[in-house]
């Protein structure tokens, strides 16, 4: 481990200097992931306690962004919003990621009508808008978030497959995979020792991609009603309370929670972007 | 490329046919149908007979298999069946609400090619500078900024400054343009920023990888003026892949725009596709499905025929 950790810092050292933009982003995330870690010690109030004495609050020494209508702490909220948006992005990319991975490998290594029948099956997947394939799986399984994130990594899946597929048939042609079948190796030796590890680099790609698209599409959904669930803090919520019926009483409620959703989505765009062009260049998302 | 075409062609049917099961199947794995939904609201007690001769009614009763066929039928003779929450067809649904989806489409289509194309070359002309890292910035941010918050902060702007708000009801482009641009012209903005910052991006992309070609140096060898340059040989060889983003997000806006149409409360497309779920409206969530998706399959078709078209080493067999 002592003899990793230096060139492990060094490549961090050099990620940050060639690709300013895609640590600023990295940075971003790490201060959301300690906010959203350490919610409960920095919330001032409980985001689900009700106050009828203070409902419609303007930002104040003590309701740092004010309170909505039912005079929750809109701070408190949005910092146990952050955990909900974290955990549906990153369980629901991950899973995608994953499983489009072990799909998109079956697909390139098995050929044949396998593969044909496989990439029909994706083809159905990815003749659906995103949004409109995750509106209709959470509108029949209902709202909730492990629903959510169902609903969010079944769009995931098919476009991993598809790309991984592709970089998964190059590897099948290299040298060294016909060098490793001629001295006998078993399929699952190639698969785990030479092929995963090559499509990792748009594995990760693609992970930190999705992350982004995760956490928009959760709050969309939440928009609609048909994400998380009141009273569960979720950034996608606290602008539905706040739409046009609410502007004029509190404008700052349709604020911060939109600046939420947008800077952590803008901080793994920055961040998937450099991974791209660092990790593989050629990769079109 | 007849041969090719009709290929293609052929190739959407078992495609449209997986999507038709896919969603029939999913809409029917979990129990509580329409029937049910339209008596939950009413607190007063209903007798089963009630429900079952509804469900007779919207040919619930039948075994699935039988229900699957009849939707497929139907659609094959092109009739798409009546919605089973309003009772009219499907057809007339979506045609009342297809003048508004269309045009905030086109609108948001126009408005992303004028902001993306010029800001992508800029960016890839001036790789590493100050204007390549404001333009992505920007680009990003667009990717990143929900349409239907960006919508919420353009209300919210109008109410504070100048105490004023969108009109509500959707009026004609043929009818009173003022009225209809003074609707149409924000949820446009808001959605056409997004798609630009898509386009702008692939532009900018296509475009730095066009200009390490060889032919962009001979060109400028040769002394051809760089605008020349840049707009003949640069472009026009990168426009390609720009064409495929914007294409595939013009599918997309039509009926994808579930949110920002909740937003701008723009009775669309995407608006009838929210309804339709939520009240387990079978046929037409069905209907509008299917409808979608064959809309991005012919368009993924098109850009494909488009792409021979505009480049003409591009032939397919």
């Amino acid at each position: 481990m002592n003899s990793l950790s230096p060139t492990w810092l060094a490549s961090l050292v050099r990620f940050i200097r060639r690709r300013p933009l895609g640590a600023a982003g990295g940075a971003i995330i790490l201060v959301m992931i300690i906010a959203a870690a350490l919610a409960s010690v920095i919330a001032p109030h409980d985001p689900l306690e009700t106050n009828y004495a203070a409902l419609f609050k303007p930002p104040s020494p003590e309701f740092w962004l004010g309170t909505d209508g039912f005079g929750r702490d809109a701070f408190s909220r949005l910092l146990y919003g952050a955990r909900t948006a974290l955990f549906v992005g990153f369980s629901a990319s991950f899973l995608g990621a994953a499983i489009g991975v072990v799909i998109g490998i079956t697909s390139a290594y098995a050929g044949g009508n396998i593969d044909l029948f496989i990439e029909r099956i994706m083809d159905v997947f990815l003749s659906f808008p995103i949004i409109v394939l995750a509106l209709a799986i959470v509108a029949v399984l209902g709202g909730g978030i492990v629903n959510l994130i169902f609903a969010i990594t079944i769009p995931f899946i098919p476009r991993t497959a598809r790309v991984i597929r592709s970089s998964a048939l190059v590897i099948r042609q290299m040298p060294y995979v016909d060098a490793a079948h001629s001295i006998g190796s078993p399929d699952a030796r190639i698969i785990f020792r030479h092929i995963l590890p090559n499509v990792m680099a748009p594995f990760l790609v693609m992970l930190t991609a999705f992350q982004g698209q995760a956490i928009l599409l959760e709050a969309s959904l939440s928009f609609l009603g048909l994400g998380v669930a009141e009273p569960t803090p979720a950034w996608g919520l606290m602008l539905r309370g706040a739409a046009v019926t609410f502007a004029e009483r509190a404008p700052w409620m349709g604020f911060f929670p939109g600046f939420a959703i947008s800077l952590s989505v803008f901080a793994f765009n920055l961040l998937g972007d450099s991974l791209r062009d660092a990790l593989d260049p050629r990769l079109r998302l | 490329m007849q041969k090719y075409i009709l290929t293609r062609l052929l190739l959407m049917i078992p495609t449209l046919l997986g999507v038709a099961i896919l969603i029939f199947l999913l809409l029917r794995v979990i129990p509580g149908d329409i029937v049910e939904l339209r008596y939950a609201g009413t607190s007063s007690y209903v007798p089963q007979e009630t429900i079952d001769q509804e469900r007779a009614l919207l040919g619930l009763n039948k075994p699935l298999w039988e229900q699957f066929w009849n939707w497929i039928a139907g659609i094959l003779r092109f009739d798409f069946g009546t919605s089973m929450w309003t009772g009219r067809a499907i057809t007339y649904e979506v045609a009342i609400r297809l003048e508004l989806s269309l045009q905030l489409a086109m609108m948001a289509t126009l408005i992303a090619v004028i902001l993306s194309i010029p800001l992508g070359t800029l960016a890839a002309l001036k790789q590493d500078t100050w204007v390549d890292y404001a333009i992505r910035i920007f680009s990003i941010a667009g990717l990143a900024m929900p349409s239907f918050w960006l919508g919420i902060l353009m209300i919210l702007a109008l109410l504070i400054l100048f105490q004023w708000l969108p009109p509500i009801l959707f009026t004609s482009l043929w009818v009173d343009p003022v009225k209809n641009l003074s609707q149409m012209i924000l949820p446009a903005l808001a959605v056409g920023y997004r798609y630009s910052a898509v386009a702008t991006r692939m532009t900018r992309s296509t475009m730095l990888e066009v200009m390490r070609e060889d032919y962009m140096r001979t060109a400028r060898a040769k002394g051809v003026r760089e605008r020349f340059v840049v707009m003949r040989h640069g472009l026009q060889n990168a426009i390609l892949p720009v064409v495929t983003v914007i294409g595939l997000e013009f599918a997309f806006l039509l009926g994808g725009l579930v949110v920002t149409e909740q937003v701008f409360n723009l009775n669309g497309i995407g608006q009838l596709f929210v309804q339709a779920v939520t009240r387990r409206d079978y046929t037409l969530t069905q209907g509008l499905v299917l409808l979608v998706s064959f809309v991005f399959i012919f368009v993924n078709f098109v850009i494909d025929l488009l792409y021979s078209f505009l480049d003409p080493r591009i032939r397919y067999q």
